[in-house]
């Protein structure tokens, strides 16, 4: 009983927050938390069917350019459809669709989950390294038909203004929902099972566990979030092109669910702000240099060496991420026993 | 399609799988002994390319400067192992990918920020773009001198590979890395000694690369160096001549293919996927491969 109250007073002050920043914050502030908002949806998704599920998998580029693209096509108009398409003319189908921003998002997240499911079948007939490879080259497959699919994605020019309904009050709630998603499938009966096919797939089968189903659960839920979080950054950016879908956004969220301890959603979380908030922080480096005195002038690039050496050195350090495998909440029941 | 176009398509073919190939035994032979997908592998074919493109520039002849791309790609490779991968032997495997993605990261940045990222044109020395002509085909030389070349080195990989002392210990290694340690074995020089061949080989695919398309620029590796690991995994992860086998499939499907059906042209550097897709379907392993990930072997 007082952990409900104790969640539910928890939540509220969430929203709270995110109704407060909203209002209160200025836009850059709030760009910046919008960013961690996506980013936090989808390394909390990522980290399910990588961390808790123990699958391997590199695919997240793909869903998120699936739900992005389906809310893109949905969102905007008809007639700046066939302005925007200037390579082949739309086809009808483009042309037709159309929704409201909710539905919009919500279909760009069950689009990309329909796609996990027939992905499911070929890619978890292998394991481990070669999934990690499967996975990456489906996420190359997506992004390489996008440019050249002109006539649903306008090819390698991308869709362009996107309706901006996106603000931090959705990001955020959304993000939200995601993280209390996560944590009820984690201390599920389904939870349970993804982490024994983590740790012992073997076992698991003895155990009379559909390894398989488990693992296809696992990749449908990430990708359900992973389209919706897609679509939140359509919608956010306003302006979408295949090649911001390629792995370095792979990349960058397996750094943070691997940063944050893999199988930890609330390390995932932590992660996600200090990436976020370090890559934004380290900006300042792709600026003017002026060292001692002396200007060095611009380099485009340095926050990105500066970058990839601290996450060098973090790795050697800490091995198992911020929080292990365990959420925040576990580290005070141990203290309080 | 007659029979000149297909006979030159034939050689190049030859000529762009050998890249592949030369860059997949790199990533095979590191996959071999540390279970680890290299994804620095195709950074440091972009090194390569860089250094010697660097000291043509300094008007050193270019085998002089081909030398030096080999070596310092070498000590890149061993630097990388060092800092990056020897420290977390027996951490988690996924930490180790994630300080080779952090290594593939720094390179391609530091790169760009001290050289731009403006792809600079690569001068080849005369007798290998010179065009040469047999009947009614016309080819620069360097397509017959790249594949050459390549089956010159996998004799060479090969033969250290299964005839010398350090290749029988680089094979004892992937099968069991404690077992060697036992037998008194340097894991350490050993794994060193694969990533001085995988680092030469990848720095003369770079030369290749650099020599066919006559531009190099700081990312150039990022996609190469997937397609080599896919021709890799297609040929057998593990498996030096799975890798070439692989590496040529590849060379010669990117070409047919869009000799065949020019419209396809656009899903180039998806075939590489579509097709490992198709064989681990059928062939989990590859198509030379023994399980790697079920215990060692």
């Amino acid at each position: 009983m007082k952990k409900i109250v104790r969640n539910i007073v928890l939540i509220i002050a969430t929203l709270l927050f995110i109704l407060y920043a909203q209002k209160n914050f200025d836009s850059y502030t709030l760009s910046i938390l919008n960013n961690i908002g996506i980013f936090a949806i989808l390394a909390l998704s990522y980290n399910l069917i990588n961390g808790v599920a123990g699958q391997f998998s590199l695919e997240p580029n793909g869903f998120v350019a699936i739900g992005a693209y389906f809310t893109a096509i949905l969102l905007i108009p008809a007639e700046t459809k066939v302005d925007m398409f200037a390579l082949v003319d739309p086809a009808p189908i483009i042309l037709q669709m159309k929704a409201q921003f909710l539905p919009a998002i919500v279909i760009g997240g069950i689009a990309a989950s329909l796609v996990a499911l027939l992905l499911s079948f070929p890619v978890f007939r292998v394991r481990g390294d070669y999934l990690a490879i499967v996975t990456l080259g489906f996420g190359f497959i997506i992004r390489i038909f996008a440019i050249n699919n002109p006539a649903y994605t306008n090819g390698a020019m991308g869709l362009n203004d996107i309706p901006s309904n996106a603000n931090f009050i959705w990001i955020g709630s959304i993000a939200l929902i995601t993280f209390i998603v996560m944590i009820h499938i984690i201390y599920s009966k389904f939870g349970r099972a993804m982490k024994s096919v983590r740790d012992d797939e073997d076992a698991a089968t003895a155990m009379g566990i559909n390894t398989f189903k488990m693992k296809t659960y696992a990749f449908m839920t990430s990708a359900f979030f992973e389209g919706l979080g897609g679509g939140l950054l359509a919608s956010m950016l306003t302006t979408i092109t295949p090649d911001q879908f390629s792995f370095l956004l792979t990349f960058q969220l397996l750094i943070i669910i691997v940063l944050g301890g893999l199988g930890s959603m609330s390390g995932a979380l932590i992660a996600t702000i200090l990436v976020m908030g370090g890559m934004e922080w380290l900006r300042f480096l792709d600026d003017n240099i002026v060292l001692f005195g002396k200007d060095f002038g611009a380099h485009p690039g340095t926050r990105m060496v500066v970058f990839s050496i601290i996450l060098i050195i973090m790795m050697l350090f800490a091995r198992r991420g911020i929080l292990g495998d365990k959420e925040l909440f576990d580290y005070f029941k141990k203290k309080s026993k | 399609m007659n029979i000149d176009i297909f006979l030159q398509q034939l050689v190049n073919g030859a000529s762009l799988g050998s890249m592949y190939a030369l860059i997949a035994i790199g990533y095979t032979m590191v996959y071999g002994v540390l279970r680890l997908i290299n994804f620095a592998h195709g950074d440091i074919m972009m090194v390569g390319a860089f250094l010697t493109f660097f000291a043509t520039s300094a008007g050193m002849p270019f085998e002089v400067a081909v030398l030096i791309g080999i070596v310092g790609s070498a000590i890149i490779g061993i630097l990388t192992d060092k800092i990056a991968y020897k420290p977390l032997r027996e951490a988690p495997k996924i930490s180790l990918l994630i300080t080779a993605i952090g290594i593939s990261f720094f390179l391609e940045n530091l790169f760009t920020v001290l050289f731009g990222s403006t792809p600079k044109a690569f001068k080849a020395p005369e007798y290998l773009t010179k065009i040469f002509h047999l009947g009614n085909i016309y080819l620069p030389i360097s397509v017959i001198i790249i594949p050459t070349v390549t089956l010159l080195i996998l004799a060479i990989v090969l033969w250290i590979l299964y005839k010398t002392k350090y290749g029988m210990a680089i094979r004892a290694l992937a099968f069991d890395i404690q077992t060697v340690k036992l037998m008194g074995i340097d894991a350490d020089k050993i794994i060193m000694i694969v990533f001085i061949i995988g680092s030469a080989l990848a720095a003369i695919g770079g030369v290749f690369y650099a020599v066919s398309y006559p531009s190099i620029d700081p990312l150039m590796g990022i996609i190469v160096g997937l397609k080599a690991f896919a021709a890799a995994v297609l040929g057998g992860i593990g498996s030096v001549g799975g890798a070439v086998v692989g590496g040529f499939i590849l060379g010669f499907t990117e070409i047919f293919v869009v000799a065949m059906f020019p419209e396809l042209g656009g899903y180039k550097d998806a075939f590489a996927f579509f097709f490992l897709i198709l064989v681990l379907l059928f062939k989990p392993t590859g198509i030379m491969g023994q399980d790697l990930e079920r215990g060692r072997f």
